[in-house]
């Protein structure tokens, strides 16, 4: 155990004790000076220990138990392996007689024949998130959480059969029907994993992903088959099963999903030669609460939004990554439920240090060029692509990965950023492996990724405004509530147009994914976006009373997708609305 | 959508009440009552004293809601809904199925006030309309996760919350939906907790 680790065990000792003389409520903790502002025990580096405040259910949350840090080394998930057949053969209409639960048929199964096939199973599996903890019973794809990572390439459709095994006996929490999201995939409706396109245990449900750019099917991209701007790189699924979403991605349902093309190749010696193989890196981040058991604890009635005081990398608790001193690509991914980071590099033995590093994508869409930044932000299900050099740091010492961004309930992070050191280190990367070759390109170096494709809110179909509320209670947009039996309004294939948020919620932020398309921002409160958000995203944050204008351009594919908040509380809560595009669509500008 | 009203076109209950209830008790099934259905007496509309667990939540698949009898805010667009509601589910409520408004000005709504609201609105069997001691009607909306962050907020009962939880208790079902949704979006999101042999597969 070293200095750091020793801190980290004692103040866990410390609060086991404190917990055990009946000093459990966060005023007996801050009447004692032993909490900081933002909820955290006064000993910190590294404790991920949130106060038990009563601002849940049934008279505050569950404390877990102490967990060791840094004693367990990061996951890497294994690449889905792709299979030679699939028996019945993946057919254009649903196979009912088969036991399919698709409801309609491929739109574009024959224009894009899959070149790979690969089968999933949805099942209940044992999981060890920390030594210190029991055995989880969690709901996997194909036995591991997070699932295995899929690695695909533009230009080689694929096809994914979910096979649903999982029981009825739910351990507590989550609903046994489930329906997979790729997040971000420009994917047709019936394989995006729509909300209430859910399928029963015992049931399998075939997606078919094109693997096609945005674009294919406009005529000044026949060339390239699709706008080679809208390229995207690092997606994620997840279960998306209307009303019970954070139950089931809580309980284990998500996974990444890698997009290469001739540029970003996943191979760093060519295109624009970004870290590669063992060196790029897919983490997401997760927070659990435990009950005192040692089993994973779910707020079932909580509609506000739950955070728990243990931070998961991969599956693990405060796992360690043993790194080679060169650049490496990390795929950050905030995997909710409710919690919002802002991460930086933190040396133990300098707090005062600040360490740069590049942000490449955001949303894991490739920026127009690298970005040196000292933090990263990401609201639930958003994605930060950065690059790390380790050379910089001398061989033998560590550095942590720090989420600095105070956040103490549902609603959002409070605006806080803590100082280094006093915020939550996730993961602790160990400069201990041996110096090897990195034939990666220096990102200081790389003048251009991709362009952005124009955006042009003049030549819009339609300007639509929604309203991001809370009202009684409830979660809603424009007023209304999610029903999957109602379209809210009806997008005209191969137009563009603008659409605004507002958070008119008070005191609550929202992440708001929209499906399918990607957009631009045009302007947040009426200001130009930041550097960092000059780029394609699916995730728009709300921030407390904002505005921001979207761009989007509608091509390729028909049929009904979702608009919602992911925060997946309040996405299970009502915060959704169901869109569809067609061939000719409306202009209600307040849908 | 075929979905839509399943659970009037199945109309039958698997299990008779009680049947679970003398399984083996279940781990998680009982975290559950421990944590979020304090067994507290309250007073159906038609003057019966009921345990909130074991009389209206064990062994059921429940509905349940927060209104008064005077508020013109969310309540009556939701009792409107719900009567539609019951309708659409037939005879199950009142079977297997179980609808609960809770009222969350128990000094003012007796169950005679909640009476004359339940027949002015046509409730049918099945339907209880809920009232109790102050302190055990705070300690169920506590509980029942229908409180606001906001204090202010929170301290305006007009402001209370619109959502209707929905749950298997036996099978651990659970989940919320909007009580001013559709009636029929509302029944299809019952049937997401109905027992395991009438779920309907799709197609
Ligand atoms: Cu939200």
């Amino acid at each position: 155990m070293n200095q750091h680790e020793r801190r980290i065990w004692s103040a866990a000792k410390n609060r086991r004790e404190l917990i055990s003389a009946g000093l459990s409520s966060r005023r007996d903790l801050a009447k004692l000076g032993l909490l900081t502002a933002a909820g955290f025990l006064v000993p910190k580096d590294g404790l991920s220990a949130r106060s038990p405040k009563d601002h849940g259910t049934g008279g505050g949350q569950p404390v877990s138990a102490p967990t060791r840090s840094f004693i367990e080394p990061l996951p890497i998930m294994p690449v889905k392996q792709p299979v030679a057949s699939l028996n019945p053969a993946p057919t254009v209409n649903p196979n009912t007689g088969a036991g399919e639960g698709r409801t309609r048929a491929h739109q574009a199964l024959t224009l894009f024949p899959p070149r790979k096939l690969y089968q999933v199973t949805q099942q209940p599996a044992q999981i060890s998130l920390s030594p210190d903890l029991p055995l989880q019973s969690m709901w996997s794809f194909d036995g591991m959480v997070p699932g295995p990572t899929y690695v695909a390439r533009y230009g080689e459709p694929i096809l994914v059969r979910n096979v649903n095994n999982l029981p009825n006996n739910n351990g507590g929490f989550g609903n046994n029907s489930v329906t997979t999201h790729l997040h971000n995939n420009h994917t047709p409706s019936e394989s995006d994993g729509f909300p209430c396109d859910f399928f029963q245990s015992g049931q399998f449900y075939d997606q078919h992903y094109p693997c096609a750019l945005a674009g294919f099917t406009d005529p000044q991209f026949q060339a390239t088959q699709g706008d080679p701007r809208e390229a995207l790189s690092t997606l994620w699924y997840h279960d998306h099963r209307v009303d019970f979403t954070s139950q089931n991605v809580y309980k284990g349902l998500a996974g990444f999903f890698l997009l290469f093309n001739n540029q970003d190749t996943g191979d760093e010696t060519t295109g624009f030669r970004l870290p590669s193989g063992q060196f790029d890196v897919p983490l997401v981040f997760n927070d659990k609460l435990f009950d005192q058991n040692g089993q994973l604890f779910f707020d079932l009635f909580n509609t506000d939004g739950i955070l728990g005081d243990k931070f998961l990398v991969n599956g693990k608790i405060q796992p360690f990554f043993q790194v080679h001193p060169r650049r490496y690509r990390f795929r950050l991914l905030s995997g909710g439920p409710s919690r919002w980071y802002q991460f930086f590099l933190t040396d133990p033995t300098n707090l005062s240090k600040t360490i740069p590093f590049w942000q490449i994508s955001n949303d894991g869409n490739l920026l127009p060029k690298p970005i040196q930044v000292t933090s990263t932000e990401l609201a639930i299900a958003e994605r930060m692509d950065v690059i790390v050099d380790f050379s910089q740091f001398t061989p033998g010492t560590s550095v942590f990965l720090e989420n600095r961004l105070e956040q103490t309930d549902g609603r959002g992070p409070t605006g806080n950023v803590l100082a280094a050191g006093q915020g939550t280190s996730v993961l602790r990367f160990d400069i201990v492996l041996p110096p090897v070759a990195d034939n990666s390109k220096d990102p200081a170096t790389i003048a251009k990724f991709y362009d952005l494709p124009p955006v042009t809110p003049n030549q819009a179909r339609v300007t639509r405004t929604f309203q991001f509320e809370r009202g009684n209670g409830m979660w809603q947009i424009n007023g209304q509530f999610m029903d999957c039996n109602t379209s809210r309004f009806q997008v005209q294939q191969n137009t563009s147009e603008v659409w605004i948020l507002q958070n008119s919620s008070g005191g609550w932020m929202h992440p708001i994914h929209i499906h399918f398309e990607e957009h631009q921002i045009v302007s947040r409160n009426g200001q130009p976006p930041q550097l960092f958000e000059r780029s394609r995203k699916d995730v728009v944050e709300l921030h407390h009373n904002d505005q921001v204008m979207l761009f989007f351009r509608f091509r390729d594919f028909l049929g009904r997708h979702p608009m919602h908040c992911h925060n997946l509380v309040h996405e299970d809560h009502s915060m959704m609305l169901r869109w569809d595009i067609a061939p000719t669509g409306d202009t209600n500008p307040n849908p | 959508m075929k979905r839509r009203s399943l659970l009037t076109v199945l109309g039958m209950s698997p299990f008779s009440a009680g049947m679970m209830a003398r399984e083996v008790p279940d781990p998680q099934r009982e975290a559950i009552r421990a944590r979020y259905f304090p067994d507290v007496v309250l007073h159906t509309h038609e003057g019966k004293k009921v345990r909130l667990y074991r009389d209206l939540i064990q062994d059921k698949i429940v509905m349940i809601n927060f209104m008064y009898a005077h508020c013109d805010g969310v309540c009556p667009g939701i009792t409107a809904n719900l009567v539609k509601v019951q309708r659409l589910l037939g005879d199950r409520v009142g079977r297997d199925i179980f609808m609960y408004s809770l009222s969350l000005k128990p000094e003012q709504d007796t169950p005679k006030v909640l009476k004359e609201y339940a027949q002015m609105h046509g409730v049918r069997r099945g339907w209880t309309f809920l009232t109790g001691h102050p302190k055990d009607v705070e300690l169920l909306r506590r509980k029942l996760g229908a409180r606001n962050l906001d204090p202010v907020l929170d301290a305006d009962t007009s402001q209370h919350t619109g959502i209707i939880r929905y749950g298997n208790e036996p099978m651990r079902w659970w989940a919320a939906c909007a009580g001013l949704s559709r009636p029929s979006w509302i029944v299809e999101s019952v049937s997401w907790v109905d027992w395991p042999q009438n779920r309907v597969k799709p197609g």
